[in-house]
Formats: C-alpha cells, structure tokens, sequence
C-alpha cells in the first residue's frame, strides 16, 4: 500500500526480529500520537459516543497522559482489545500503554513482563443475585450456577473462594460483560460474579434494578492498573507520575478549572509550584516540558473529577469513592510527593 | 309401452367441482391435513408460529424510535401502553446507525464510503450482466485502485501510479515477445514488480509535488461496522476467485514445483482456523516486522482473507474440473488450442458452471466471516454492537441491535445467492 509496507516486509528478512526500537516516548513523539489500549466497551470506563470518541474513566488517563506528552489530550488513539489480545498488544508494540481495568497480579507483572505503574482503580470481587433468592451473604451460596467472564482473575478467585469455604458451585463461563448480564436476566444463572464497579454498572442498567442485591462480601483484591511494557523505564516513570500528578492535584485542590490561574504564577505552596512547573524543572528530569502537569490536569480535571464525571455518585453508575479515596479521607489513593 | 328407458337428450348443467377438491381447501387437505401424523405436525407449527408471532408482534408494535436512553424508550413504553409493557427501543439504531454502518469514519466524509459503494455497484454492472456495455469493464479493473483512494484518502497520484504498473507489465510483453515468446511473459510479470518496489512511490511523489491533488487522509482505525466488513468482504471475494482458479490450476498441473507449491500452500491454509491468520496478522506479524513498520492492519487482515478463501476457492473450482469429461480436454488439444487458450475457451467456461453454487457458498461464508475481525480488535460491526451497549444510555439493550445488524447481513447475502440462482438458470444448457 505504501513504500513502507513494502520496504518493511522485505526488510523484515533481512533484519533479526526483535532489534530494540527507540524509546516509547520518542516514538508516541514521533508518531504525534499515544496509542493506548483500553477497552472496547466497559460502562463508565470505555465506550465510544455517540461521534465515535472513546470517553470513560480509563479512557481519561490515556488522554491525561497524551496531553503531558504531547500537549494535546485528543491526540489519542484509543485501540479497543479484548481481555485475551490485550498483553500481547501490549508485548508486541501494538499500544504504549495499557488502561484496560487490568488487575495487577504477581505473574502478570513477572512472568509476562509487564510494569504496572499506577492502580487507577482499586476495587473487589463481588457477587449479585435476584432479591427473589432471599440470599443475603455470599457464604449461602452453596451449590449456585455462577456466571463468570473466562480469561479474567475473577474466575480463579471464584474457585478459590468456594474451596476455602467448603461449597460448590456449577460455573456458566461467558465471553464479556455484555453476553454476562444476557444470561443472568435471562436466569442462565443464580449469582453474577465481577469487579464490584462492573456490577453497580450493570446491575444500573436493569429496567428492575432493585430486584437485584449486591452480596456484601468482596472475595478479592482487584487493583486495576495502568500497565506498560517492561524494560522502559522513562516511559513507566512518564505514566506512573502522570498519574501521581492527578493524585496530588486533588490533594492539594487543583482542578480543571483553577489549574491556569494557579499555573500564572508561583504562589505560596511550593509543592504545587512545583507540580505545576512554576518552580524547579521537574519536567525536564522525565524528558517533558515544564507544564507537563498543568495539561495532563486540564485534560480532563484531577484524579477526583475524573472519577466524579464517569463512574462516580452522580453518574448512573453511581460508585462511592470507597478505597478510592484520598489517603486523606481514609482510602487508598496515595502519591509520592513530587520534590 | 312406456316402459323405454330414460334417455337423456340435454346436457346438464356443469356443475361445481365438489368444495373439498377445489381451491384452499383442497391444498390444504392435500399439504397440510393428509394424515393424522401431518395434521398434528400441522397444528404444532401453527401453533409455534402463533406463539412467535404473539411474542414478538406486540413488542414490535410498541417500538419507540426517538428517545436518548434505554430508560427514557421504557418510560415512553409504559406511559403510552400501560405499566409493565416492554416494547422495542429502535431510537437507539435511530441515533447510532450511522456507527453501525460507518464505524468512527469522520461524518463529514461519509459521501467517500456511499459515493465507493454507488462505483462499485456500477463497476459491478458488466462483471455480472452481460446486457452492460463491455466498455465499462475498463472502469471495473481501475475499481480497486479507485476505491482505495476513496476510502483512505491521500493523493490521488499512488492509486494512478500503482495501476500504471500494468501499462509497464504490457509495454514490456509487447517489447520483449518479438524477441522470445518465454521472456515477454517473466517480463511482464517481473517488470511491473520492480516498477512497484522502486518507481511506484517516488514516481507518485514528483506527481504530486508538480500536481498535487487529494483528499484527507484517514487512518485504518477510522474504519469500522458495516465499512469494514464490506472492504474485507469484497476486497476478499474479487482477489480470493482468481487466486483460487490458479490454484486449483496448479494443483493439476504436471509441473512437480508448481504442483507440490500449491498443494502445500492449499492444505496448509485449509487446515488452519481462519481466527488464527488473524491473529498471525494482527499480532505475530508486529514481532517479525521490524519496530515502527506501517503495515495497514486492515491490508494485513485482507491478505490473510484473501489467503484463507483462495484455498477454500481453489478446491471448489477443482470440482469442477474433476467434473468435466476427458474428452473436453482432448477435444481442446484436438483443436490445436494452447493451454490457456484451452482454459480460456473450453475448459474453465464449464468449470466454473458446474461451480457456481459452491462459489457463491463461499462468498457468502466469506462475508460473514468478516464479523471474526472483532477477535482482534477491529470494530465490525457486532464489536461495535458490544461497543455502543457499553454507553450507559444503551447499556442493556440486545435484540434491537442484533436485529439491525442481522437485516444489514441479510442485505449484501441474499442478492448474492439470488444472483447466483440466476446465472445458473442463464448458463443452463443441458436438457434434464
């Protein structure tokens, strides 16, 4: 199609696969482009509008770290993949980085060769059933059928929990979200079990929402982490700060409304001098410019707005900031301090 | 005396056939109640029929086509049919249908994709008709380049210097046949390829720094829904016929190294799930390339189609040829008719007769087989379907959309079997 795809596979006899390429941020630079990896649709997470822009909250940390790259939060391009393809993208170059409510496991971040740099979202296994069932714990749930999503950590954590409590149940394994919440209206299954975040959203959708219960036990530690290849460490560093710097804008109330005022000028709290690049040149120690952290924060506002707009109270999702809260305010949200 | 026998000496009337041996009741005396075991088949289908239509007509009719969410179409349902009435939320095809047929194809471009479908139905006309004027199979040749240009946009100059290659390909035959018979046909095909690898984009370039002229360039992830599957679709079928009739010629072929090649190259690609090409191209590929290689992600899964249907093609055609009498062959070589003059007049004009059905299968299952393209993350148009559920306005809504899309399928596969019914009555010359 073009002389490069020529030259690129006849190349590609010649030379050894797997020659290190340069690094990612020159690439995203070069490209004018972050290609990042999230997913195709997950409510209030990914999911295209009505005019084919992804929106959602995963999809806000691309933008936000587009912006402190290149200057320009829409200069992303979002590529939707599927819980099997998405590592393998990630391993092969396709995306630089991955916000894809990926948990953050140990053989994940080992034996695949991944960095997760920064858990954008902490959240926990749990369990809906139909109020109908008179279930009120999840410890009754001996002998249900079980609709669980393959190829994610909550069907692993499912067994685990079963066992360790002494119970069985009859798996009904399914492909996504949406062929999930098909079968558990359609009554394929007693109990849905995922992320805490995705059954508030699908149990919102239900035209008879409260004939549904959320169990209160949450059975497992879900960190959802922003992930990127292992072995580049400038660009792991770009996206875990970037993501810190969302952290701190919140801490020390920096909004997307009041981040140009504040970035005017120097004013009395160096430590947003010094995040908003009025003081010092932290930019320049990760190879970015000076406002790096005022555009990521203008991209679409701090990490508590972010949240706020697309999964929070008072979106149809509806989810508590819970263990997302600030450290401030007793959750687990906590950024190294930028000096 | 008066005892002659009644004679009768006028015609009577005609009568009426009996009720039961005319018109509806007779057919269905005939077709549906002729025993008890058919009456009962009878009334279950009927039965069945009622129960769907009972299902689904009510639910229909209480469609709502203009509506922003899921909850605003059920609040319409149960203020205007009463509470606890579902009814079908078409709004949302009524907002998104663009998505479904577009992708995230820019709006203000949407006359490139419906201006390339109205060519290709006219580029179509005299490969499928032969009462279309001959002339316009020149157009249809320069469809693909054309078509490609529309879509993807860039100067216009690459398209006009890629098709220029066969303007090399003939120059160098007819230059070089007076010469050696052998050498003008290598030279035709070598020629062009060089011409591509080492003309082709700097020749474009002086083009179009001297004259430049194009449209917006839009990237490969632009492309989706119906799009796609159509580019994949038609781009898979037109190359996938003649690439698979030269195989299935090859395979025949007494030539040890073109025979064993392609025997190899059909097996092989035949015993391999189509979702695994994919997967080779979209990610497999990005190890072998070297990094920051532009290899087109839909070119790439093109190419694998293409592959993959010209195997399945390949073996259908040779069917056909298996099932054409020795005798065809010998009377060709009786004639004095080369071996592509032989194919040409004689031997694949039958082939491909007895063949069409399967072709045309293949096509069809080819067309469909577009929607596996999700698998690696291309948005066809069920991914995009998954995609748009994902909003929370429409999150929960199924049959609406898989309805759309099944009617869309439904569009491009049934004029496809319809024309193949077609042609096969035309070409009919036998007297069974």
């Amino acid at each position: 199609m073009k002389k490069s795809v020529l030259f690129g596979t006849m190349a590609a006899a010649a030379v050894v696969a797997g020659a290190a390429g340069a690094g990612t941020l020159e690439d995203v630079i070069a490209r004018g482009e972050l290609n990042c990896g999230s997913n195709a649709g997950l409510a209030g997470f990914s999911a295209p509008d009505a005019n084919g822009v992804y929106q959602g909250f995963d999809v806000a940390f691309c933008r936000a770290i587009a912006a402190a790259v290149l200057g320009d939060p829409m200069k992303v391009k979002v590529i939707p993949l599927s819980s099997e393809t998405r590592f393998t993208a990630l391993a092969a170059g396709e995306v630089d980085m991955l916000a894809r409510t990926s948990t953050w496991t140990y053989s994940r971040d080992n034996d695949l060769k991944l960095d997760f740099v920064g858990v954008n979202y902490y959240d926990g296994q749990g369990f809906m059933v139909k109020k109908s069932l008179g279930v009120s714990s999840a410890k009754e749930l001996d002998g249900a059928t079980v609709c669980i999503q393959t190829g994610t950590t909550t069907e692993l954590n499912l067994a685990d929990y079963f066992k360790s409590n002494g119970m069985t149940y009859e798996p009904v394994p399914l492909k996504d979200n949406a062929e999930a919440e098909q079968q558990y209206t359609a009554g394929a299954c007693d109990v849905y079990t995922t992320d805490a975040s995705g059954l508030a959203a699908t149990r919102a959708t239900f035209a008879d929402a409260s004939e549904h219960v959320l169990l209160p036990e949450i059975i497992s530690k879900e960190p959802l982490a922003l992930v990127v290849r292992h072995g580049d460490n400038q660009w792991a560093d770009i996206v875990k700060w970037t993501f810190n710097a969302l952290l701190t804008a919140e801490e020390l109330g920096i909004t997307s409304t009041n981040v140009d005022e504040m970035a005017a000028a120097p004013g009395v709290n160096p430590e947003i001098n010094r995040l908003l690049g009025t003081e010092g040149e932290l930019g320049a120690m990760m190879g970015l410019s000076k406002d790096w952290a005022v555009k990521a924060i203008k991209a679409g506002g701090n990490y508590g707005e972010i949240f706020e707009a697309n999964i929070g109270a008072s979106t149809s999702i509806g989810l508590a900031r819970g263990l997302n809260a600030l450290w401030t305010q007793g959750g687990l949200q906590y950024s190294p301090p930028f000096r | 005396m008066a005892d002659t026998a009644f004679v009768r000496d006028k015609m009577l009337a005609p009568q009426k056939a009996p009720s039961s041996e005319v018109g509806a009741l007779r057919w269905m005396r005939e077709n549906l109640f002729s025993g008890p075991l058919n009456t009962i088949l009878t009334l279950a289908a009927l039965y069945f029929v009622y129960v769907i239509v009972a299902t689904i007509g009510p639910w229909l009719s209480r469609s709502v086509w203009n509506a922003s969410t899921l909850q605003e179409c059920r609040a319409i349902v149960e203020a205007s049919f009463g509470e606890g009435k579902k009814g079908a939320c078409f709004a949302v095809i009524n907002e998104r249908w663009q998505q479904i047929i577009f992708g995230f194809y820019p709006r203000d471009l949407y006359w490139r994709p419906t201006l390339t479908m109205v060519l290709m139905l006219v580029a179509l006309g005299p490969v499928l008709f032969t009462w279309v004027p001959r002339k316009l199979l020149w157009f249809s040749f320069a469809f693909p380049a054309v078509a490609f240009w529309l879509l993807w946009g860039g100067t216009v100059w690459l398209p006009v210097a890629i098709l220029l290659a066969f303007g090399v390909a003939y120059a160098a035959y007819r230059v070089l046949t007076p010469v050696n018979g052998l050498l003008g046909i290598v030279a035709a095909i070598i020629a062009p390829i060089l011409y591509w690898l080492y003309l082709c984009a700097p020749l474009a370039n002086v083009l179009e720094t001297a004259l430049p002229f194009g449209l917006r360039t839009l990237q490969s992830h632009e492309f989706g829904g119906f799009l796609l599957s159509s580019v994949i679709g038609v781009s898979g079928i037109a190359f996938s016929l003649p690439l698979g009739i030269l195989l299935a010629l090859g395979r025949q072929s007494d030539l040890f190294v073109v025979k064993t090649t392609c025997v190899a190259f059909i097996e092989g690609f035949r015993g391999v799930p189509l979702i695994t090409l994919l997967f080779v191209a979209s990610l497999l590929l990005n190890y072998f390339l070297p990094p920051g290689t532009e290899f087109d992600v839909i070119l790439r899964v093109i190419i694998m189609v293409t592959i993959f249907s010209a195997a399945y093609m390949a073996e259908v055609v040779r069917g056909g040829l298996a099932a054409l009498p020795r005798g065809q062959y010998e009377a060709a070589d009786a004639l004095g008719l080369d071996y592509w003059q032989a194919q040409r007049l004689i031997i694949m004009p039958q082939a491909l007769k007895v063949s069409i059905p399967g072709i045309v299968g293949n096509f069809i299952g080819l067309f469909k087989d577009t929607t596996l393209v999700s698998f690696i993350s291309l948005q066809d148009p069920l991914q995009l379907v998954a995609s748009i559920r994902a909003n929370q306005e429409w999150n929960g809504i199924y049959w609406e959309l898989f309805i759309f899309v099944g009617l869309l399928f439904f569009a491009f596969c049934f004029p496809m079997s319809r024309y193949s019914m077609y042609l096969e009555r035309k070409l009919k010359t036998d007297h069974r």
